[in-house]
């Protein structure tokens, strides 16, 4: 489980993130939205002890990682994936060393058994034959799909996602999304989801938690969203609607 | 009317100021305490800078090898930068070194002609100049551009492109993975490169010297052996385990820290080759006064 308590954090005497809390649960997504530069990206490296809290605590499985040393915190990420924005994928390896990456520094495994991971994990994200392609030989959607498999290469307990759709066409950000939910359930992962795509939220989240000036401005389920009457939320959720209402009717036209 | 005139102008801008700034005032009530309290916070921190700047360096390379004890997770790396910092830097070095030997000696037999002067003296003159100095510095001004910019631009788009967030993420220790071959590989290789330099350098300069008639290649070798002492190359030696340090260090350093996308490693890369090309100017002046 990871419990964030408390947390503070500015940068150049700017406060991002004011008294954050959060709690997500076993095997649950939560997608944490709001508008760009509200702080969710701050929020979600925070989780994996990117960044330091000014104050506050961010406990995982009960430990907090900002009292730990370095070699217990990178024992503490080695339980997550992690889904950059770009993919942030090695340029000067290919897709294959790229999945392969993790699997080589972290376990003993031979390299029969790892290419058969390798092979099952990009399988997994619908792309069996890019194993030979570098990073820049592939699309944005391609390039997100192997950072999945990469990220899930290890089998970890928790996948963090930064904005996984942003820049993608919707088709694209459909098989992520799908991707999303399918490893949830296949792998029986915690998932957090760091987005404002709102058909992303709709089609992958059990839970949303709404950062807004700073603070965790509502969180709640959603079902509970959809029915919820405050301004922040509605703004947010209606703009987004009518986004995807703007966008059906240029498509009719 | 009174006796004074007010330019308009400036009255107009300074009541725009006082508008806009209100301790703008101050300037004319007491200018050097205003003065003192708008710009000495930015003096003592452009003054503080390089300190800053110095304590980061050091906790960095201590960070990097106190994770030296990982070194199976480094081995593969370290000879793939050898690789790339030595072995594929040598047609550059060597070229770089047979024309500052040519050239030496050519200059040399010019600045010599004197029939009380035997032409041995142009290998005399040549050779230690290479071996003290050219071989040195002249492959590390070659590498600071060469080594140290893509060492920078490589962390700082690793850096501007999160792969160096991707690899803390997975619980690798980027500082060691990334710095630590790097600078492995330039301390082990840069000494190789100056003995390639040195080689190639004095066998220019003789070749020169012959094919130009400045000085018999016989007579080349007998001035070189005549004034030759075993301390030099050594110094050479030291000489090239500093430069390659200071150069792959300081690029990594200004690599790993990038900041501000594409325009941000561009000043990496400057920063990178700039800054080793003047501490390779420091620490040889420093090595020859404390060496020599």
């Amino acid at each position: 489980m990871i419990d964030v308590r408390n947390i503070d954090k500015s940068f150049g005497g700017k406060p991002v993130l004011k008294n954050v809390s959060l709690q997500v649960h076993e095997s649950e997504t939560l997608a944490i939205i709001g508008r760009s530069g509200s702080g969710k990206s701050v929020l979600m490296k925070h989780l994996i002890g990117l960044l330091r809290p000014d104050s506050g605590h961010v406990l995982i499985d009960g430990t907090d990682i900002n009292k730990i040393d370095y070699d217990e915190l990178q024992e503490v990420r080695r339980q997550f994936g992690v889904l950059f924005q770009g993919g942030a994928l090695f340029d000067s390896l290919d897709s294959f060393e790229n999945v392969a990456f993790p699997l080589r520094t972290f376990t003993s495994m031979t390299d029969d058994a790892i290419k058969k991971e390798v092979e099952e994990c990009l399988m997994m994200v619908n792309l069996p034959d890019v194993g030979s392609k570098y990073p820049a030989e592939l699309s944005g959607g391609m390039r997100k799909r192997v950072a999945l498999a990469r990220a899930v290469s290890l089998r970890p307990r928790y996948i963090l996602y930064d904005e996984p759709t942003s820049g993608l066409d919707p088709e694209t950000s459909n098989t992520i999304n799908e991707l999303i939910t399918a490893l949830a359930e296949q792998l029986s992962v915690t998932s957090i989801v760091v987005t404002h795509d709102m058909h992303s939220v709709l089609d992958v989240a059990d839970r949303a938690a709404l950062v807004h000036g700073g603070t965790i401005h509502w969180s709640g389920t959603i079902q509970d969203l959809h029915l919820c009457e405050d301004r922040v939320v509605c703004n947010f959720v209606r703009a987004s609607e009518y986004q995807i209402g703007m966008s059906l009717s240029e498509s009719q036209q | 009317m009174t006796g004074t005139k007010t330019c308009p102008v400036h009255s107009a801008r300074l009541q725009i100021q006082l508008v806009c700034d209100p301790t703008a005032g101050n300037y004319l009530q007491n200018p050097s305490t205003a003065f003192a309290k708008k710009f000495m916070p930015e003096l003592i921190t452009r003054v503080l800078q390089p300190a800053e700047a110095l304590g980061r360096f050091v906790l960095l390379m201590a960070k990097a090898f106190g994770s030296i004890g990982e070194f199976r997770l480094y081995w593969k790396n370290i000879v793939d930068q050898m690789v790339k910092i030595g072995i594929d830097s040598i047609p550059i070095v060597a070229l770089a070194a047979l024309f500052s030997g040519a050239v030496t000696t050519v200059q040399t037999a010019y600045q010599l002609v004197s029939p009380f002067i035997p032409k041995s003296v142009i290998g005399a003159v040549v050779v230690p100049s290479v071996i003290l100095e050219l071989g040195a510095v002249v492959t590390g001004f070659l590498l600071a551009g060469r080594v140290g910019a893509r060492i920078a631009a490589e962390l700082g788009t690793m850096r501007v492109t999160e792969q160096i967030d991707a690899l803390e993420a997975m619980g690798l220790n980027s500082i060691g993975y990334l710095i630590v071959p790097r600078v492995v590989a330039g301390v082990l290789m840069f000494p190789v490169l100056y003995a390639t330099a040195c080689f190639v350098g004095v066998a220019g300069g003789a070749f020169v010297g012959s094919l130009t008639g400045a000085v018999p290649i016989g007579e080349f070798i007998d001035g070189a052996r005549e004034f030759f002492k075993p301390f030099d190359p050594i110094f050479g030696l030291i000489k090239s385990f500093v430069f390659g340090f200071a150069i792959t260090a300081i690029s990594c350093y200004k690599g790993y820290f990038t900041e501000g996308g594409a325009e941000g490693v561009g000043r990496a890369t400057t920063q990178a080759a700039v800054t080793s090309c003047v501490y390779i100017l420091i620490a040889d002046l420093v090595l020859a006064a404390a060496l020599l």
